[in-house]
C-alpha cells in the first residue's frame, strides 16, 4: 500500500473500508469480535436478571425502588445522537472529505464524554445511598452489566481520539480508512448495548 | 528482504521467535510451549496414579492431591491440548488454503504470548503458595471457599490465554474466509481446514461465557463482590452454567481438529480420496451447532429438573449421530484403499475403536437417570480420558508424525515412533478400561485415597501399570525428536509420497513467503489432481511471478502480554491489604499494555516488500538444495 498516493474525492473508492485486502481483513474480523461481544454482554444481561433485587436478607434495594428514568432518558438521548453524529462523520469519510470528518467526530466525542459524565454522576449517586458494588449480588449485577458498557464507552472514545490526533496531519488514506470505519462500527454497537440496557434495566425495573 | 535477512547465532534465533509473525515459526512456538505443558502435566497424572496406586496410599498429602488434580486437568486442557493444536492449525491451515499468511499476523503473535504469559502465571501458584485446589471446573462453592491464592492464579492466567485463545479464534476464521487462494472453494477445503474452521467458531462463541463467569470469579474474591456469594443474593449455579456453557462446546474445539487430521491421514494413507467428503463436512458443521446445546448434560444432578434434563438428555444424544456418521464414513475411505501402515495411519486406525468406546460411554451419561448413577464416579473419568486421549491426544501424536516433516524438514523415526505407538496405545487401554468398572464399583472421582476393605486396590494397581506405559512411549518420542534433529536429514516437498493437498507441494519447510506463486485449486485435493495429470511441477498457478508483500517482524505483542502478566499480579495481591505495592503494579501493568497498543496503533507498519528478482533467487536456492539431496541420495545407493 502506498500511503503517498494522494486521492481526491473522485478517486476515492465507494467502499475505502474493503477496498484493500488488510481492509477486508480487519472488516470480518471485526464483525466477528462484535459476535464475540454480543455473546459476552448476552451472559451479564442473562446474570443481571438471575440476580436482579436479590441481596443479604432484609436489603432494601429494588430496582423499581432506585432507578428513575429522566437522567437515564437523557442519556439514551445523548448517546442516540452520538451515533448519528458518527454516522455523518462516515458518509463524509466516504465522500474524502477529512474536515468535515474529523468535525463529527469531534462531536461524536464530545456527546460521549457527556454521557459518560452523567454516568458517572450516577453511580455516585447510588453509592451515596448506600447501593456500593459489594452491597449485594444485585448491585454486584449492576455495576459489572453497566460499568462494562462504561468501559466500552472509554475504550471507544480514546479509540476515537487517537485516530484522531494520530490522522491529523496524515488525512484520510486507505491505510487509515478502515480504521475509521470501524471505530464508528464499534461505537454503534456500544449504542445498541445502551438500547437493551435502557431496556432491562431501567424500564423494566421501574415498572416491575 | 531486508528484514528476512539471516543473521546467525543462538541471540539472534531468540530474538527472531519472540518478535516473528510467521505463523510457521508461530507454529513452532506453540508445539515447543504445549508440548512443554503436556510433560507438565503428565507429571502430574503421574503423580496422581502413584497415589492412587495402592489402598491408604500416604504419597500425596489430601490437599497436594487436590492441587496436582486441578493442575493435571486445567494444564491438559488449557495449556497443552489446546496450544498444540493451534500449532497444527497454524502450520498447515495456510499452506492447505494456499496462502501466504494469516489474515492478523501480528495478532497471530499476540494470541500466542498471551496463552504463554497465562500458561507461565498460573503454573507460578506452585512457588507462590499454592495451586488452585478446586478441579478444573473450579464449581464456585468450592472456589470461594478455597484458602490462599491458588483460585486467583487460575482465574488470572485463564482469563489471559483466554484472550489468546479468543484471538487465535478470530483469526483463523478471517484467514479462511478471505485468504484462499483462487478456486479454492469452501467445498475444497481440506477437512482440516474445515474443522479448523468450525472449531473458531466454538472458540469464538464459547469462550466469552468463560470469561464471563471468570471475571464474576476475580471479582467475588478479590474486589468483594457477590455473584456467587448465597448469602448475600448470590446464586452458585451461574458459576455452572457459564463454565459449561462453555467447557462442552470446548471438548468440541479440541476434537474437531483432531477430527481433521484424521480425516487428512486416512485419505493420504488410503491413497484414496476422502468417502464422502460432503456429508464429513455438514457433520462438522451440525456437531459445531449442536455443541451449544447440550451443557447441561454436566448438570444432570444439580436439580434443573426433569423437563430441563430431558431435553438436554435428548439434545446429547443427537450428537452421536453426525459423529457416527465420520466413523461410517473413515471406515469407507478405509475400505477398498490401497493401505500403507505408517505411524501417522497406525494411530488412526487405532483412534476408530478407542474414540468409539469413549462415543458410546458418553451416550450412556446421556440418559439422565442413568447418570444419576455413574456421576461423579471413576466411570466418567473413564470416558472423558477414552475421547480426550483416544481421540485428541492420539490425533496430536499422528499429527505430530504425520506433520513434523513440513514444519522441520526432518522425519522422525518410523521405528521408533511404532514403538511409542504400541506403548502409548497398550498404556492408554490399560489404564482407563478398568477405570469403567471402578466407577460402577461405586469409586468416586477426585478423592485422594480410598480404603482397603473397598476392594478398589488391583483395578487401581492396573491402572497405575497402564499409566508407567504410557510414560515409556513418551519418552520413547522425546528420544525420536532429539535423534531426528541431531540426524537432521533433509526431505523434499512430500515426503510421505501421496500427499494431496497444497503443503505437500512446497518445500519442507517452506521458504517464509510460503507459495512464490499463489496456485490455482481445480478441485478437492489440488496436489494430488495436478500428480494424476503428471504435473512435475505440482501446481500450477493463478498469477505471474511478482513483488510480495509481507508483514514485519514485531515486539510488541511481546510487550503487550507481559504487561497484562504484571497486571495480573498486581490484582492477585491486591486484596492481601498489606501490600501496597499491589495496585501500582497492577497499573503499571496495564499502562505497559495498553501504551503498546497504542504506539502499535500509532506508527505505520506497512510491511515490506520480496521483489522478483529476490524471489527467483531463492526459488533457485531451493531447487539447487533439493538437487544436491536428490544427488546425495543416489550417490549413497550407487
Ligand atoms: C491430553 C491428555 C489429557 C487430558 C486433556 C486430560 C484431562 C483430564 C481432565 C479434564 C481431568 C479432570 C480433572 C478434574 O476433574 O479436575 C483429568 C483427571 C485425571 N486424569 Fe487426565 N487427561 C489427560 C491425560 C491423562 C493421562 C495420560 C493420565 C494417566 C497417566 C491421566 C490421569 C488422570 C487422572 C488419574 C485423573 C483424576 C481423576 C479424578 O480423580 O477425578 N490423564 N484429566
Ligand atoms: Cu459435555
Amino acid at each position: 500500500m502506498d500511503l503517498n498516493k494522494r486521492y481526491t474525492p473522485q478517486t476515492w473508492p465507494d467502499h475505502p473500508e474493503t477496498a484493500t485486502l488488510e481492509g477486508k481483513n480487519k472488516f470480518v474480523g471485526f464483525w466477528l469480535l462484535l459476535a464475540a461481544e454480543t455473546v459476552t454482554f448476552a451472559s451479564l444481561f442473562a446474570t443481571y436478571l438471575a440476580l436482579k433485587d436479590k441481596g443479604p436478607s432484609g436489603m432494601e434495594f429494588t430496582a423499581a425502588g432506585l432507578f428513575e428514568l429522566p437522567l437515564v432518558f437523557a442519556m439514551t438521548m445523548i448517546l442516540l445522537t452520538s451515533s448519528l453524529t458518527s454516522v455523518y462523520a462516515i458518509y463524509h469519510m466516504k465522500n474524502h472529505n477529512f474536515k468535515a470528518m474529523q468535525a463529527w467526530l469531534g462531536i461524536t466525542v464530545l456527546l460521549g464524554l457527556t454521557f459518560l459524565g452523567l454516568e458517572i454522576y450516577e453511580f455516585n449517586h447510588y453509592v451515596h445511598l448506600g447501593f456500593g458494588f459489594t452491597n449485594s449480588a444485585f448491585s454486584s449485577a449492576f455495576y459489572v452489566l453497566v460499568g462494562t458498557h462504561g468501559a466500552h464507552v472509554v475504550f471507544g472514545l480514546s479509540w476515537f481520539i487517537a485516530l484522531m490526533l494520530r490522522n491529523a496531519k496524515r488525512g484520510l488514506n486507505m491505510y487509515n480508512a478502515p480504521k475509521f470505519y470501524l471505530a464508528a462500527l464499534y461505537w454503534h454497537f456500544i449504542d445498541v448495548v445502551w438500547v437493551f440496557i435502557f431496556t432491562v434495566v431501567y424500564l423494566m425495573g421501574v415498572i416491575g | 528482504m531486508s528484514s528476512n535477512a539471516q543473521k546467525t547465532g543462538f541471540g539472534a534465533t531468540i530474538w527472531d521467535y519472540i518478535t516473528t509473525v510467521d505463523h510457521k515459526k508461530i507454529a513452532i512456538l506453540y508445539l515447543i510451549s504445549g508440548g512443554f505443558f503436556f510433560l507438565v502435566g503428565g507429571v502430574e497424572a503421574m503423580l496422581i496414579r502413584i497415589q492412587l496406586m495402592k489402598a491408604g496410599n500416604d504419597f500425596l498429602s489430601a490437599g497436594t492431591y487436590n492441587e496436582v488434580l486441578t493442575m493435571h486437568g486445567t494444564t491438559m486442557i488449557f495449556l497443552a491440548a489446546m496450544p498444540i493444536l493451534f500449532a497444527f492449525m497454524n502450520s498447515i491451515a495456510p499452506l492447505q488454503i494456499g496462502a501466504r499468511d494469516v489474515a492478523f499476523p501480528f495478532l497471530n503473535s499476540l494470541g500466542f504470548w498471551l496463552f504463554f504469559f497465562g500458561g507461565v502465571f498460573l503454573n507460578l501458584s506452585w512457588f507462590l503458595g499454592g495451586a488452585p485446589d478446586a478441579g478444573w471446573t473450579n464449581y464456585a462453592s468450592l472456589a470461594l471457599a478455597s484458602e490462599g491464592h491458588g483460585i486467583d492464579f487460575y482465574s488470572l492466567g485463564l482469563t489471559i490465554s483466554g484472550f489468546g485463545s479468543l484471538i487465535a479464534g478470530i483469526n483463523f476464521l478471517v484467514t479462511i474466509i478471505n485468504m484462499r487462494a483462487p478456486g479454492m472453494t469452501y467445498m475444497r477445503m481440506p477437512l482440516f481446514t474445515w474443522t479448523t474452521f468450525v472449531a473458531s467458531a466454538l472458540i469464538l462463541l464459547a469462550f466469552p461465557p468463560l470469561t464471563v463467569g471468570i471475571f464474576f470469579m476475580i471479582f467475588d474474591r478479590l474486589f468483594g463482590a457477590n455473584f456467587f456469594d448465597v448469602t448475600m443474593g448470590g446464586n452458585t449455579i451461574i458459576w455452572e452454567h457459564f463454565f459449561w456453557i462453555f467447557g462442552h462446546p470446548e471438548v468440541y474445539i479440541l476434537i474437531l481438529p483432531a477430527f481433521g487430521i484424521f480425516s487428512e491421514i486416512f485419505a493420504i494413507f488410503s491413497r484414496k480420496r476422502l468417502f464422502g467428503y460432503t456429508a464429513l463436512v455438514f457433520a462438522t458443521i451440525l456437531i459445531g451447532f449442536y455443541g451449544f446445546m447440550v451443557w447441561a448434560h454436566h448438570m444432570f444432578t444439580t436439580g434443573l429438573g426433569p423437563t430441563a434434563n430431558a431435553v438436554f438428555a435428548l439434545a446429547t444424544m443427537i450428537i452421536a449421530v453426525p459423529t457416527g456418521i465420520k466413523i461410517f464414513n473413515w471406515l469407507l475411505t478405509i475400505w477398498g484403499g490401497s493401505i500403507s501402515f505408517t505411524v501417522p495411519m497406525i494411530y488412526a486406525v487405532a483412534f476408530i475403536p478407542s474414540f468409539t468406546a469413549g462415543g458410546v460411554t458418553g451416550v450412556m451419561q446421556a440418559i439422565a437417570p442413568l447418570d444419576y448413577q455413574l456421576h461423579d464416579s471413576y466411570f466418567i473419568v473413564a470416558h472423558f480420558h477414552y475421547v480426550i486421549v483416544g481421540g485428541v491426544v492420539l490425533a496430536i501424536l499422528a499429527g505430530t508424525h504425520l506433520y513434523w516433516p513440513k514444519m522441520f524438514g526432518t522425519m522422525l523415526s518410523e521405528k521408533l515412533g511404532k514403538w511409542t505407538f504400541w506403548f502409548f496405545f497398550i498404556g492408554f487401554h490399560l489404564t482407563f478400561f478398568i477405570q469403567h468398572f471402578l466407577g460402577l464399583m461405586g469409586m468416586p472421582r477426585r478423592v485422594y485415597t480410598f480404603g482397603a476393605d473397598q476392594g478398589w486396590d488391583l483395578f487401581n494397581a492396573i491402572s497405575t501399570v497402564g499409566a508407567f506405559f504410557m510414560a515409556v512411549g513418551v519418552i520413547i518420542l522425546l528420544v525420536n525428536v532429539v535423534m531426528t534433529t541431531i540426524k537432521n536429514e533433509r526431505v523434499g516437498n512430500d515426503p510421505w509420497g501421496d500427499g494431496r493437498t497444497l503443503e505437500w507441494a512446497i518445500p519442507s519447510p517452506p521458504p517464509f513467503y510460503n507459495f512464490a506463486q499463489t496456485p490455482l485449486v481445480r478441485g478437492l485435493d489440488p496436489y494430488w489432481i495436478e500428480k494424476m495429470e503428471g504435473n512435475k511441477e505440482g501446481m500450477i498457478y493463478a498469477e505471474p511471478l511478482g513483488d510480495i508483500h509481507m508483514p514485519n517482524n514485531s515486539f510488541i505483542p511481546f510487550v503487550m502480554s507481559l504487561g497484562m502478566f504484571v497486571a495480573s499480579f498486581g490484582a492477585l495481591y491486591h486484596l492481601d491489604g498489606d501490600k501496597a505495592w499491589a495496585l501500582p503494579v497492577l497499573i503499571i501493568g496495564l499502562g505497559i499494555t495498553f501504551g503498546s497498543m497504542l504506539v502499535r496503533s500509532w506508527k505505520d507498519d506497512l510491511g515490506f516488500i520480496v521483489t522478483k528478482e529476490e524471489l527467483i533467487a531463492d526459488q533457485e536456492r531451493i531447487q539447487r538444495e533439493a538437487q544436491a539431496r536428490e544427488g546425495g541420495k543416489n550417490g549413497g545407493l550407487k
